[in-house]
């Protein structure tokens, strides 16, 4: 008897049907597609996008050469070379991140005893030449300098739990 | 309308009227010709695009959206790349026939339409054994295949040609057999006349009385047309993309508006021979009779094109929905199905058929008539 039933089943294409009814329903389903550059996911203030280096609100450069993150970093794409700085202090004379050896893990800006270097909300940016995809410090600073307010901001949501 | 307006109108229309008969019938029939092959690959166009939706809606995406209003010149795009991009000979293919087998595919695809009629009047060649040359232009279309596969001199694209060939086969006898019990059913082999058997509305549908023959019918199309999910003569994970591996450009485009031409084309002798065609399903209806000759609603309730092209835009629907839901079918079992299952319910059924015919049983008691 259950084997005439599952015959009977079989001729009908009831597990057929029944995948199509699955298909149909996610037919009615409102589609989930975010269109991407009219509209954008929302972003956690942890994102691990675009470096920068930081300064003090006075202007001197928040990084002594401690080496910390070139340490840190698994991909070995941080180069410092350090030197004394104007003011007779401990300064970086070079500080170049390599963005194709990057895997945006976040530990440098873990290591940083001083918060200088941090990684930006920045995702969207590209490269045109061979070479631009070594940041070097002047551009780092210039990052850091056009995006102060983005950087703080995130910096101070996340204050308490660092 | 200024006068020389209408005398032009007079003079073109006392010019063809003079013309010899036989300009006047090539003219016409050229005319037809013309207005069914664009109407077809316009047709083609649209249907890659409502493809892309409906397969992005039920998958929970939007599809294309970005060239044109809602993406509706997304088609257009796609044939201008195609045009432009270069034709790829393989060097140790033979050129000649890797050339023509394109279009070894698409004549037939676009020539099967000669015989559809469209609505009451329409049709191009309205001849006696229009079943059997339908029958036999959609099994012609296996050869463009076979010569691309063979031609292309590549492993792959034999193999996609090979495995298309068996089961362009196994599956033309079940179509076939569905088509005699249409065939018995109308007692006619033109298709016009076949339209005509089934007219009354919704309940003289051939689709009652030959339901199995109408599904058999049905996935025969979809694996004719090498669609999903038979469509293991193009099966891109095992032959990366079967007889049309080395294709490229206006070729592989040809190739593609066959495919989708030959899904039109089932789609349409589906609703043809066992859902009634250009009839309306509303025809059997008293209530409705009065309206049957109102120029703009008529068809409507009386029948005409639109309900053909409605029917037809359902079954390629159909085709996406399939392919939305299944994986691809193993290639063994795609052999099983078509010889060892299909085959005996087709004989099944017109025995069947025979029999409720012969005593006026139930749906069948007036088919053959």
């Amino acid at each position: 008897m259950n084997q005439l039933f599952s015959y009977i089943k079989t001729f009908a294409l009831w597990e057929l049907l029944k995948g199509l009814s699955v298909t149909q329903r996610n037919w009615f389903r409102k589609s989930v597609t975010l269109e991407y550059p009219e509209e954008k996911t929302p972003q956690s203030h942890r994102f691990r996008g675009l470096h920068a280096l930081r300064r003090y609100p006075n202007g001197e450069e928040r990084c002594i050469a401690c080496k910390l993150c070139e340490a840190v970093c698994p991909a070995l794409a941080i180069t410092i070379e350090s030197g004394v700085g104007d003011d007779g202090t401990r300064r970086t004379s070079r500080y170049d991140i390599d963005l194709f050896k990057c895997i945006y893990c976040g530990f440098c800006e873990e290591a940083c005893p001083v918060d200088a270097i941090v990684e930006t909300r920045i995702h969207e940016y590209h490269m045109e030449a061979p070479g631009e995809n070594i940041m070097t410090k002047d551009k780092l600073l210039a990052i850091g300098e056009k995006y102060d307010a983005m950087i703080s901001a995130d910096k101070a949501a996340d204050a308490k739990y660092r | 309308m200024p006068d020389f307006v209408t005398n032009m109108i007079d003079a073109s229309v006392a010019w063809w009227l003079a013309l010899p008969g036989v300009v006047q019938y090539l003219g016409t029939t050229l005319f037809k010709i013309l207005i069914v092959t664009v109407a077809v690959i316009l047709c083609v166009a649209f249907s890659t695009y409502f493809e892309r939706k409906v397969i992005g809606s039920m998958q929970a995406r939007v599809g294309p959206n970005r060239v044109g209003p809602w993406g509706l010149l997304q088609p257009f795009a796609d044939v201008f790349k195609l045009l432009f991009k270069e034709v790829i000979v393989p060097s140790q293919s033979s050129k000649f026939i890797f050339i023509i087998a394109p279009l070894l595919s698409l004549t037939p695809a676009l020539a099967a339409w000669a015989v559809i009629p469209m609505n009451n009047w329409f049709v191009i060649a309205d001849i006696n054994a229009g079943l059997l040359y339908v029958l036999a232009l959609t099994s012609v279309g296996v050869y463009g295949v076979i010569l691309a596969g063979w031609a292309t001199n590549s492993k792959y694209a034999l193999l996609g040609a090979m495995r298309s060939a068996a089961q362009i086969v196994a599956y033309e006898i079940a179509m076939g057999f569905a088509l005699v019990g249409v065939l018995m059913a109308a007692g006619s082999l033109n298709i016009g006349e076949i339209v005509t058997a089934q007219a009354g509305g919704f309940s003289q549908w051939f689709l009652w009385p030959l339901l199995p023959l109408f599904v058999v019918y049905w996935i025969a199309g979809v694996a004719e047309t090498n669609r999903a999910p038979f469509d293991v003569a193009e099966g891109e994970s095992e032959i990366v993309a079967g007889f049309h591996v080395e294709y490229s450009g206006v070729a592989f485009a040809l190739f593609f508006l066959a495919e989708y031409a030959n899904m039109i084309l089932i789609s349409t002798l589906t609703a043809v021979f066992f859902l009634g065609g250009w009839a309306s399903p509303l025809e059997g209806l008293a209530i409705f009779e009065p309206y049957h000759d109102l120029t703009a609603i008529g068809w409507f309730f009386g029948g005409g094109f639109p309900w053909l092209f409605i029917k037809m835009a359902f079954f390629m629907y159909v085709f996406f929905w399939l392919r939305a839901t299944f994986p691809r079918y193993r290639y063994d079992q795609i052999m099983r199905l078509g010889w060892k299952v299909f085959i005996p319910v087709t004989i099944v059924w017109i025995a069947v058929e025979g029999a409720m015919a012969w005593f006026h049983f139930g749906p069948w008691s007036n088919l053959g008539a």
